[in-house]
């Protein structure tokens, strides 16, 4: 068990999302970067699926209660165990009477917690994500507060320390990589000069983001007619248009509709990437085509795979 | 018109009409039903909203192509299937006084008494086009012109849960507790969305929603009620008029 001494800003348990209401209109929540997410319960010896608890930006400080195996996978936000900084991406063994704290964001945003057993908050409609805004998932639907006590499941017999994520498949968030789209499912209501403005310009990330989208600063996008379509389906990555012609990528906890017309969707690979930024850092965009998309993410899916087998979890 | 794109790499989107109607909500009832029937391995869920539905699916163990293919074939056998009839969920509403503020505005923005607003909201069968907004939101289709009304100039920052309302030529419950411009005209004790409860959404989308005139004692009965876990919103089959 850990306590909150210091609940950090936003500090909440996520899993991979509340799937399966998505046409009642129920948000799908869940991790902001699924990869880190699931690399982390691999580690531990959990399901990939199960939930962690994701920081962001400022980091809580937990006292641990009783001994656990748990791994931090996901931005370098400069985790220490009693004033000693700890490797990410790694499993390892906190004792009851440390303390879990964090520092500086190096590289990213939103980094996860995971521990062996898993989180023991219950299950709302399939899921232990939070979506602070219906109060609904993780602790009482909201993020942690100081004296909140986190339960953990029984651990899988395969759990040990030191199991880590191959240095090569650790994600690099400050490459500067493109973030791969594919074009749609508005972009013919953009003129074709626009949507070349799109892949070719460099956008900002502002200061109005957070799990619900990324807000982009940057060259406008001019719409042929209206910015505003017929009521339609939203995806995670999909980025939208409003009238001031600058695009809103959206992101976990996004409405599973709306209004704005849509130009491209990030392709579920680069969506960590995307998740990763930090107000003030620069993205441009590429266009690929569904099939090398799709091959990318069965590359990852095997890689996870891959993983889960090594660390006896599958 | 049937459209099939690619939205995204686990995305499919199945674009069936062109404007908001009856008939293209009709075929969009029946692919859904269809895709509800075949079960087809790798897709996650759908979303249906006024002109398309939007499948997400796991490329892992389907790709685009073989489902695009899939729901083609599907397509073709969309017209044998027969549509369950629609249902009305009968939704209670108090409406003026504390639960609807807006409904004097309302009234004198069409030149009409309150009552007369009250008679034209409530004597209405709403077909549920889509869900979406927020968890349980229902976008109505159907209400009269007479009692049209554009949004406040300045929305409010809270408004309750339940609260019945019309925004330009529609209609609609807040299912939580959201900032909002809409004129607030009544209030239900009804939860459209309580994630406590075995079926947490109330509504679905092809089916109907018939508000009904409640007073204020009606109104605390039926939240005791709720409060109980006794109260069920009535539904009938339903008829077109």
């Amino acid at each position: 068990m850990f306590e909150v001494v210091k609940p950090g800003l936003t500090t909440t348990i996520q899993d991979l999302g509340r799937t399966g209401y998505q046409q009642y209109g129920v948000v799908v929540s869940g991790a902001m970067d699924a990869f880190a997410l699931q690399v982390g319960n691999i580690l531990v010896g959990n399901k990939r699926d199960e939930a962690g608890i994701e920081v962001v930006i400022m980091g809580p400080t937990l006292r641990v209660l009783a001994d656990h195996v748990i791994a931090i996978c996901g931005a370098d936000l400069s985790p220490k165990l009693d004033g000693e900084s700890i490797p990410m991406w790694k499993s390892l063994v906190v004792k009851a009477g440390q303390t879990l704290t964090f520092g500086k964001p190096v590289n990213g945003g939103y980094t996860y917690i995971t521990v062996a057993g898993g989180i023991d908050t219950p299950l709302i409609m399939g899921s232990k994500a939070t979506y602070t805004k219906a109060e609904i998932g993780g602790i009482e639907g909201r993020s942690l507060q100081k004296g909140d006590k986190i339960a953990f499941g029984k651990p899988s017999s395969m759990v040990k320390a030191g199991i880590g994520l191959p240095i090569r498949q650790i994600p690099d968030y400050r490459s500067g990589r493109k973030i791969r789209v594919i074009l749609g499912p508005d972009h013919d209501a953009f003129s074709g000069e626009s949507v070349e403005r799109f892949l070719s310009e460099h956008y900002k990330l502002t200061s109005q983001s957070d799990r619900m989208g990324s807000r982009l600063e940057g060259p406008s996008l001019s719409l042929l007619r209206g910015a505003d379509i017929i009521s339609d389906a939203i995806f995670p990555g999909t980025i939208q248009v409003p009238a001031n012609g600058q695009p809103i990528i959206l992101l976990a906890d996004r409405q599973t509709t709306g209004g704005y017309t849509r130009i491209a969707t990030v392709i579920t690979v680069d969506l960590p990437y995307v998740a990763q930024m930090l107000p003030g850092n620069e993205l441009a965009f590429e266009a690929i085509s569904v099939e090398k998309a799709q091959r990318l993410y069965v590359e990852q899916e095997l890689l996870l795979q891959t993983l889960s087998v090594a660390a006896g979890t599958f | 018109m049937l459209r099939i794109d690619a939205y995204g790499d686990m995305g499919l989107r199945i674009q069936l009409g062109a404007t908001i109607s009856k008939e293209t909500n009709n075929k969009i009832r029946s692919l859904a039903l269809c895709l509800e029937k075949e079960e087809i391995p790798g897709i996650i869920e759908w979303i249906p909203t006024y002109t398309a539905i939007s499948i997400s699916y796991d490329p892992y163990i389907i790709s685009y192509d073989k489902l695009k293919k899939r729901i083609e074939d599907l397509s073709e056998s969309m017209i044998e299937v027969k549509l369950p009839p629609a249902m009305v969920v009968h939704i209670p509403v108090c409406y003026g006084g504390e639960c609807g503020p807006d409904l004097e505005t309302v009234a004198s923005h069409n030149g009409v008494s309150a009552d007369e607003v009250i008679n034209i909201h409530a004597d209405t069968d709403y077909l549920i086009y889509m869900m979406g907004f927020t968890p349980g939101f229902p976008y109505l289709g159907g209400m009269s012109e007479k009692i049209a009304t554009p949004r406040l100039e300045t929305p409010r920052l809270k408004i309750p849960v339940g609260s019945v309302g019309i925004a330009g030529a529609q209609t609609g419950v807040y299912p939580m507790e959201t900032p909002g411009g809409w004129q607030l005209i009544g209030r239900t004790p009804v939860k459209l969305f309580d994630s406590s409860r075995q079926d947490p959404i109330l509504l679905q989308a092809g089916n109907y929603v018939r508000f009904v005139r409640i007073t204020e004692e009606e109104y605390q009965t039926i939240e005791a009620k709720i409060k109980q876990g006794t109260y069920q919103p009535k539904r009938e089959v339903y008829q077109e008029k």
